[in-house]
């Protein structure tokens, strides 16, 4: 009895967060736009029957005719996996100088790393306007070292884009890389250099293969959350850029088409599943092969 | 046929494999190796025997070449490797902890180290089988390390050290993580492969049996200093100090001072009594000295035998039953511990000494050595 109860609440908790409001949203996406409130048609006002009834494709179909919409997911794609990689050349390295610091650095490193979460992720990006602007921070200093005579445009381009993302999800990108390669035993790489590798070489045949598995679980964890980011290229990104979650809110908020929105979340939710199974394949693998 | 005695220690025109030279290691304030010198010669089997912290990883880091001498020189056949990077040096090293690359198979863990070398695929191959089927490990080629067990791993780091024949094969407390019967048959068959490769080995333990049984040689360490060099039936029977007596097995220490009655022979005052030795070290008259003697050295009696070199009284405080043998604890008059040991070749029914019996205990005047105070 007890052992159910206890099942039952990470159970209850997916049904009530999860699956409810996916059933809700992808629903509406079956439904019409409509002058009403809700903005959508048919409701349950309309009785069951008459509800599913009316429900259809329409507005996915809707999706593939305007090229917006795919032209969106391929953007958010495309930056997302540049992110991903660039967080990747970013992390690793910082990564792998915690995990060989000296062992009573590490908590305070590791404290470094996580710090930035205790500041409202929106203020971080907002900082990010104030030093990327034409007159931000960082323009300033490139002007009064002399490397630059007018100031750069970086606000608003998919750079800014590529440097908040970075920014932002840096921590996930070096937390499970830290974890492997803090789990290394250092005598591997002895033994690799006793066998006749260089430091580089070791490096590569060793040291690069027994991270994998916290490559790739970084890379997920970034990617992920990187594709349907909106509050970045909301942000610093600029009218070019172009990406599902922007999509997204403006087709909810400024057109108040709740129903194409569901779709384009629906559409969204799909693509990330893809990773998000290969993700727990990755965790999963790990965790046999450590037994 | 006589067999050459393989000796080349004794050989002064032979020219040592491994130099250590005055070599001096310090880490900060603490001085890991001190002032040591040794030389290890080719085709030894050379141990290095110490508890822990006495330095003897720290020698056979710096053989390795993962630390280099703060003082002093390395020569390896004649060169000086101070400053050569392990991975341009002749030499391997098995690791205690095995460190086999866990995302490799066996087989290609003992490739690892030949494709650094060479590209030549068929050569590559032929050596692995051979050192397969060396360690017997033909069946294990496609497993990967954590699919194999304690013993087989120990193979493959084996193999893994001895594909590149190094000059000098590096061990580094090879069996300590196998159990105590695995042990003894690893014991034999790592004597085995030594002599079928020709290789030099240098290995670090902390087990004296380990080393008494496949060394050639065995260093005893102590706080960074070589204690005594010497096969082990030298270092076992003719220690040269009170810390070798005492590390390597079980032993007897009588302290006292020194009285010569003859020719190399001496009389040690000790608190019960008088002992004698033979030395062919000298003692002056009135020098502190100890006495050394094995348990198994020392005979136990019920009565007063006669004619016996050392006779001492006491009561059996202690006996430690081993199986084999039994160890009788002794205490003599003062307090003094003399522990005898003797084959139990009969039953433990048939026993006829028993605790606090009054008994004799005796041993010869070459039984024992005579050590400085």
């Amino acid at each position: 009895m007890r052992r159910a109860v206890l099942i039952a609440v990470p159970y209850v908790w997916l049904l009530a967060l999860f699956l409810i409001p996916f059933a809700v949203v992808f629903k509406i996406s079956l439904s019409d736009i409509a002058l009403a409130i809700p903005p959508y048609t048919p409701t349950a006002k309309d009785g069951i029957w008459a509800m599913l009834s009316q429900l259809d494709f329409e507005n996915f179909v809707f999706l593939t005719e305007d090229d917006l919409y795919w032209k969106a997911y391929l953007s958010s794609l495309q930056i997302a996996f540049i992110s991903t990689v660039l967080t990747l050349l970013v992390g690793y390295p910082m990564a792998y100088a915690m995990a060989r610091a000296p062992e009573q650095w590490r908590a305070t490193l590791l404290m470094l790393v996580i710090l930035p979460f205790w500041t409202s992720f929106l203020i971080r990006v907002y900082a990010w306007v104030g030093i990327l602007s034409g007159e931000g921070f960082l323009n300033q200093f490139l002007l009064w070292i002399g490397i630059i005579d007018a100031p750069l445009t970086i606000l608003n381009t998919n750079t800014a884009v590529y440097i908040g993302i970075v920014y932002t999800y840096l921590p996930f990108m070096i937390l499970p890389i830290y974890s492997a390669l803090d789990r290394l035993d250092g005598s591997l790489i002895e033994a690799a250099e006793d066998l006749g590798c260089s430091r580089l070489k070791a490096f590569w045949l060793v040291t690069i293969p027994l991270s994998r598995n916290g490559i790739i679980a970084g890379c997920f964890l970034v990617f992920i959350p990187a594709l349907g980011e909106f509050v970045i290229p909301s942000l610093l990104g600029g009218s070019g850029t172009l990406m599902i979650g922007k999509v997204l809110f403006e087709e909810f908020f400024s057109n108040r088409d709740w129903p194409v929105a569901s779709a384009v979340a629906v559409i969204l939710l799909l693509i990330l599943i893809i990773p998000i199974v290969l993700f727990q394949r990755n965790e999963q693998r790990q965790a046999e092969a450590e037994q | 046929m006589a067999e050459t005695v393989f000796a080349p220690w004794d050989d002064p025109n032979e020219t040592p494999l491994i130099r250590f030279r005055n070599v001096t290691k310090r880490f900060g304030d603490f001085t890991a190796i001190d002032d040591l010198t040794l030389d290890i010669f080719e085709r030894e089997f050379f141990a290095l025997l110490g508890p822990s912290g006495c330095g003897k990883t720290t020698m056979m880091r710096m053989l390795a070449g993962f630390e280099n001498p703060t003082d002093g020189s390395i020569e390896l056949a004649g060169q000086d490797i101070a400053g050569v990077p392990p991975n341009k040096r002749a030499v391997n090293m098995m690791f205690q902890s095995y460190a086999l690359f866990p995302h490799l198979s066996i087989w290609d863990n003992i490739a690892f180290g030949l494709r650094r070398e060479s590209s030549d695929k068929a050569a590559i191959a032929a050596r692995v089988e051979e050192m397969l089927k060396l360690t017997r490990l033909e069946k294990f080629a496609r497993r990967k390390p954590h699919q194999i067990s304690g013993g087989q791993r120990q193979r493959v780091a084996l193999a893994r050290s001895l594909a590149k024949a190094p000059k000098l094969l590096l061990l580094d407390e090879p069996l300590g993580a196998l159990d105590a019967k695995l042990r003894e048959a690893t014991q034999f068959e790592l004597m085995d492969i030594q002599e079928k490769t020709g290789t030099t080995f240098v290995i670090v333990t902390h087990d004296q049996e380990e080393a008494m049984t496949v060394a050639s040689r065995i260093a005893v360490m102590d706080e960074g200093r070589v204690m005594q060099v010497a096969t082990p039936d030298r270092i076992y029977e003719a220690p040269e100090s009170v810390y070798v007596a005492d590390f390597i097995g079980d032993v007897n220490i009588l302290a006292g001072t020194v009285k010569a009655t003859g020719d190399q022979t001496y009389a040690l005052g000790i608190e019960n009594g008088t002992v004698t030795a033979v030395s062919e070290r000298p003692f002056s008259d009135g020098q502190n000295a100890h006495l050394a003697v094995r348990p198994e050295k020392v005979a136990i009696h019920t009565t007063a035998p006669e004619g016996t070199d050392n006779l001492l009284q006491g009561k059996v405080l202690d006996i430690a039953y081993l199986g084999n043998l039994s160890t009788y604890h002794v205490e003599l008059p003062g307090g003094q511990i003399i522990k005898a040991q003797t084959a139990n070749t009969r039953r433990l029914s048939r026993r006829d000494i028993t605790w606090e019996d009054h008994v004799w205990v005796s041993w010869t005047k070459t039984a024992g050595v005579l050590l400085d105070g």
